[in-house]
């Protein structure tokens, strides 16, 4: 019962274009796992692939709603955007394919790493996406390898 | 080899985080890709970069890395340096390139990312 109770519940809004908050939610996800107790390694692919689609939002969108719901064996995390939407997720899955303008490439992101390395560091990655509409990213991570945790 | 070593080796100058020079790096990524240093650096690394936006600190506190060497004579602005100092993440700034930097440090034995 108590594995159905989040720990921690938090809800921020992330705008589109801001570059100078870019990371900050990250960076309050880290602190708060830190706090949890959890180990480094753990940390660092939640951490890695909530920045990563932080930055998604605020590279490709125009607003979006960031949650995370943190268990004592799993952290839950769901980034919903109001944007343009993927036009072809297999594609954008593949890497070294983006479509990241100029600017954003100047800035060191653009690389089209973005969503494989989410899938990378995530025990589990839904995306659902609407032309026009937004994109929403759901992902989750499983403290201990016998429940689909990856061992790092 | 520790930050130390590292700030003599390049001939560079520490931006922030003297008090934190004793830190060994244990492995070296040198880019320009926050993309790659996401995706593929290990934690406790250092990393040069000739980028100096904020973004490239937030990189550094979300992969663990240890310290950020800004090449060719490259410096960020004061916020950006607040904000490493803030995170506790030292920043040297070298006048050598990318390629020279790269080279002196795994001359003295720091080894890449994917090596360590």
């Amino acid at each position: 019962m108590a594995h159905n109770t989040p720990l921690i519940k938090i809800e921020r809004k992330i705008s589109g274009g801001d570059f100078q908050s870019a990371g900050d939610i990250s960076s309050e996800v880290k602190k708060i796992l830190q706090q949890a107790g959890f180990s480094p390694a753990f940390n660092r692919r939640v951490v890695i692939a909530v920045y990563e689609a932080e930055m998604n939002v605020v590279i490709h969108a125009y607003q979006g709603v960031f949650l995370t719901e943190i268990y004592p064996d799993r952290v839950y995390v769901v980034i919903d955007d109001e944007g343009p939407g993927i036009p072809d997720l297999e594609l954008a899955f593949q890497e070294g394919y983006s479509t990241a303008p100029p600017h954003i490439r100047e800035m060191g992101f653009g690389a089209g790493y973005g969503l494989s390395n989410m899938k990378k560091c995530s025990d589990r990655l839904q995306i659902s996406t609407e032309m026009g509409k937004g994109t929403k990213v759901e992902m989750e991570f499983f403290l201990e390898p016998s429940k689909g945790g990856k061992s790092s | 080899m520790n930050l130390r070593e590292i700030r003599d080796i390049l001939e560079a100058t520490v931006l922030t985080g003297e008090d934190l020079l004793d830190r060994e790096p244990s492995s070296a990524c040198g880019s320009d890709l926050l993309s790659d240093v996401l995706a593929f650096t290990k934690e406790n690394s250092l990393l040069l970069t000739g980028l100096t936006n904020s973004q490239v600190i937030r990189t550094a506190e979300m992969s663990d890395l240890i310290a950020i060497v800004f090449v060719r004579g490259k410096k960020p602005d004061a916020s950006t340096v607040e904000l490493a100092s803030l995170k506790k993440i030292p920043l040297l700034a070298t006048p050598l390139p990318m390629y020279e930097s790269c080279g002196r440090l795994y001359l003295k034995g720091l080894r890449g990312c994917s090596e360590s």
